[in-house]
């Protein structure tokens, strides 16, 4: 299955992919800018994803949350979500809405500045905040992604610390700051546009010229510290942190070669062997037949700059303790090593992969952003087209190539979550499931 | 219908070759046995751990192998198992998809290995305040010893006291060709799946009877509130509502707009009050929970801890003003227009048609249900969001539970009035 693809690229430097499919009458606009926290400073942690809050604060000519409320009333949908490589807008609207949605994001990037105010900001930041505690603060393990990072990348490095960023430095973010990264990363030469869904081609093409032309291009974008890392952490790393939960955690993270290099399909097709759906290694053995884990998966990241992180993550039966698990854990690890896979193993693996692909390819949202994304962060939105086959084409030789190079004890980050010790833990726990049970 | 009694539903959908298969089963959480809470849920799940050629191990490989997994889960009205699999490999998937529904093997080591897996689960959901809040809230709403008032999938105490008799017995008395409904959509012609159909389950013969209990007996008439202490909690997860209406009732699409109005939407009031315009707050919305008997409803939101009082009183103002005022047109049509044209980006996968024809099937909605939904909502007047308001929220009613630290939130939820608060605590144990 192959969608279709018209490119284009307009004087201010904005690239423009259109991909028609007229099977419902629906259409799908994604803006990808290619900025994230990586791109923030020192002191600012946090503040690419509070500024993705205040895109939706209004502009010169929408008031705050009416771009909202103007697609909702259009009978659409509309979100946006920060990484650490890229920040994403999109919309799904009815497709005679095609121009609302459109104007809607040129309109941002073009004339943000003139609304922000210090009490939007403020709100913003208050509300990012009550994310923070919402997702990581009052979660159990909600730590972990911005530990994982901690551990896994260098301190001077940008993917070292969190997207969601501390509560200290949220409070710092000035006006001064927004404007700053506004004119800076907000710019056309640095966005992706995608529109997917049943559309014209000739009428989104007047669209997308006639509201992001006149957009001034921008300066330049600051060049990103240093990204290249050594192909193994060097040594062993870890971890070990007490949290308010009841079940020992392990994750453990392996530096792994970029999103979209050859070695990249490897080791994703790895992360699926050790942990997707309940016939993967890791589930098999530990949570069905050693029962030692209550669950248990495997992933990459997908960073496309200077090295990804594939990870681990199992969840210990009640009775297993922390390092219990950790020694599974590392055991199966180990064993993979020293064995490596089947090619029936490496089947299993890319016959789930494919249908995730092509299930995934039904909505035209996810049409439009994951050609957002193969054209921000590989420079080739024809990518989303090769998937299928770059997948058939991964080898138990292939894979055994990185787990022999990637999985060995030099290259293993280990972050264990340990409940934590309560004095009375019986009567707690018993307790706590009184109030629930 | 096959000759068995078994419905089946074709919706042929011919964008990319993948086709969605779904049975729907009678088999209800609310059929679980007093005591037995979760039953319903275990049963589907072991189901898919063997059947009487393969066991769990080798059936889960099959299916992987060709590129799918079967899911099973149950809910208050129905079990639910589903897949989605390329074309090429349906006749193979479908064969054991109705393996697994027609013989399963219910092995006694499956059954303990899931019972201790559904024990863990529950430890993790209670340390999560959100599940934490969302099952104090309905063990606070309905009478003890009401289904409703216990979790869907069972507590620890519950869950630990199921055996394999229970399980077996369960799918004895509630699986059958005709309490099933085989619903298949995608790249396939309704030929190519009754013949499917009828080669799979033709020869499935079982009776069972549904059995219908009373579960949704609320547990007082007047107001109350509740603090679940959760110590050094970063903030506090806030429900506030009481037993709504079944999801069959002749005011569903007044209360579905009302309900988009006060908070279903990120444009709706609670949201707009609480996160836009003071910051409480990362998100709040309203929802009724449709069940065939009364289900909650609720005002969810997560606030920061110390302004725990303010946001309450900003939630009753907020059903105070959806009461007493009629909304304006603009507000209306906010509503009605989101919901009329968000219908097909809702219904864009095959797994989305599969759910929503299952949806018609367990609330035995008419055929012409979605067919004539966007003319339903289009004529829901602001007199009717009035009505709704008026008769289906109210304040007298309300419950109230917090989950978070005590220490902070008596005094503040004292001063609201909102009806005797109780703690519950480690003492509570």
């Amino acid at each position: 299955m192959r969608i279709p693809v018209e490119k284009f690229r307009l004087d201010n430097g904005l690239l423009v992919m259109l991909s028609q499919d007229k099977t419902a009458p629906i259409v799908a606009v994604n803006l990808w800018y290619h900025v994230g926290s990586a791109n923030e400073r020192i002191g600012r942690t946090g503040f690419a994803h509070l500024f993705e809050h205040m895109l939706f604060q209004g502009s010169e000519n929408v008031e705050a949350n009416e771009h909202f409320e103007l697609v909702q009333r259009a009978g659409g949908t509309l979100n946006g979500s920060t990484w650490l490589e890229r920040t994403n807008y999109f919309e799904t609207v009815p497709s005679n809405q095609l121009a609302l949605a459109l104007w809607l994001e040129a309109d941002r990037m073009g004339a943000l500045l003139p609304a922000m105010t210090q009490k939007k900001l403020d709100t913003q930041r208050d509300v990012v905040k009550n994310e923070r505690r919402w997702s990581v603060d009052n979660q159990p393990y909600g730590t972990c992604w911005e530990k994982l990072q901690e551990l896994t990348y260098p301190e001077s490095h940008p993917f070292h610390h969190s997207l969601i960023g501390s509560m200290e430095d949220l409070s710092e973010a000035s006006l001064e700051d927004v404007a700053q990264f506004f004119r800076t990363y907000y710019t056309p030469d640095n966005a992706v546009l995608s529109v997917a869904g049943d559309f014209e081609i000739d009428e989104a093409r007047m669209l997308v010229e006639k509201y992001f032309g006149p957009i001034p291009k921008g300066q330049g974008i600051p060049p990103l510290k240093k990204m290249d890392l050594p192909p193994t952490f060097g040594g062993p790393l870890r971890n070990v942190v007490q949290d308010d939960v009841s079940l020992a955690r392990v994750y453990m993270a392996f530096r792994s070669p970029t999103f979209g290099s050859n070695e990249y399909y490897a080791a994703s097709v790895t992360g699926a062997i050790l942990g997707m759906r309940r016939g993967s290694r890791l589930y098999r053995s530990l949570v069905r037949d050693r029962q030692t884990a209550a669950d248990a998966t495997a992933f990459t990241f997908d960073l496309a700059k200077g090295a990804d992180i594939l990870v681990i993550d199992v969840t210990a039966r009640p009775e297993i303790s922390a390092d219990q698990i950790e020694q599974e854990v590392t055991r199966e690890v180990d064993l993979l090593q020293q064995d490596g896979v089947s090619e029936a193993e490496v089947e299993r693996a890319v016959a789930l992969i494919q249908t995730d692909i092509l299930t995934a390819m039904q909505t035209a949202s996810e049409r439009a952003d994951r050609l957002s994304m193969f054209a921000t962060l590989l420079g080739d939105a024809d990518l989303v087209n090769e998937q299928a086959d770059l997948y058939a084409a991964v080898t138990a030789e292939r894979v055994n190539a990185f787990v022999r190079k990637r999985l060995g004890p030099e290259n293993r980050a280990t972050l264990i979550y340990v409940p934590r010790d309560r004095s009375e833990a019986d009567d707690e726990s018993s307790a706590r499931e009184a109030a629930s049970a | 219908m096959l000759d068995n009694g078994m419905r089946v539903i074709v919706a042929p959908v011919r964008k990319l070759p993948i086709v969605t298969l779904l049975a729907v089963i009678d088999a209800t959480a609310v059929s679980d046995p007093q005591g037995k809470e979760g039953l319903a849920e275990l049963t589907a799940q072991v189901m898919r751990e063997g059947t009487a050629e393969l066991n769990g191990a080798e059936l889960t490989l099959e299916f992987e192998k060709l590129g799918t997994s079967l899911e099973a889960g149950a809910d208050w009205d129905s079990t639910v198992a589903s897949m989605t699999v390329l074309r090429g490999k349906l006749d193979k998937a479908f064969s054991l998809f109705s393996q697994v529904l027609t013989t399963p093997a219910f092995r006694n080591e499956d059954v303990e290995r899931l019972r201790a897996e559904r024990l863990a689960e529950r430890l993790q959901i209670i340390d999560e305040p959100r599940g934490l809040a969302d099952e104090s809230f309905s063990r606070f709403l309905y009478e003890e010893g009401s289904r409703y008032a216990e979790p869907m999938s069972g507590s620890s105490r519950s869950v630990s006291a199921i055996t394999r008799e229970d399980v077996t017995s369960f799918y004895e008395s509630n699986y059958s060709p005709s309490a099933t409904t085989l619903i298949m959509v995608g790249d396939l012609t309704i030929d190519e799946g009754e013949a499917l159909a009828r080669d799979a389950f033709g020869s499935w013969q079982r009776s069972s009877i549904a059995k219908v209990v009373k579960a949704d007996s609320a547990a007082r008439t007047s107001r109350a509130s509740q603090i679940v202490t959760k110590s050094d909690a970063a903030q506090s997860e806030l429900r506030v509502g009481h037993v709504g209406v079944p999801r069959v009732h002749e005011d569903y699409f007044p209360i579905v707009v009302m309900n988009a109005v006060l908070g279903g939407l990120f444009s709706s009031r609670i949201n707009l009050n609480l996160r836009e315009a003071h910051g409480y707050t990362y998100g709040a919305s309203s929802y009724y929970d449709w069940r065939r008997q009364s289900g909650p409803f609720v005002i969810s939101t997560a606030v920061q801890s110390e302004v725990t009082g303010e946001a309450i009183s900003e939630i009753l103002k907020e059903i105070d003003r959806m009461r007493s005022e009629e909304i304006g047109q603009d507000e209306l049509t906010l509503a009605t227009s989101y919901l009329e044209g968000v219908f097909p980006i809702r219904y864009e996968t095959t797994a989305a048609i599969a759910a929503a024809l299952a949806n018609m099937v367990t609330f035995k909605l008419p055929e012409n249900y979605y067919d004539t939904y966007r003319t339903n909502i289009a004529s829901v007047t602001t007199g009717d969001v009035l009505r709704a308001a008026g008769e289906y929220v109210n304040p007298d009613r309300l419950q109230v539970v917090v989950v978070g630290d005590a220490n902070l939130l008596t005094s503040p939820m004292e001063a609201l009035q909102i009806g005797p608060l109780t703690v519950r605590d480690g003492t509570d144990a």
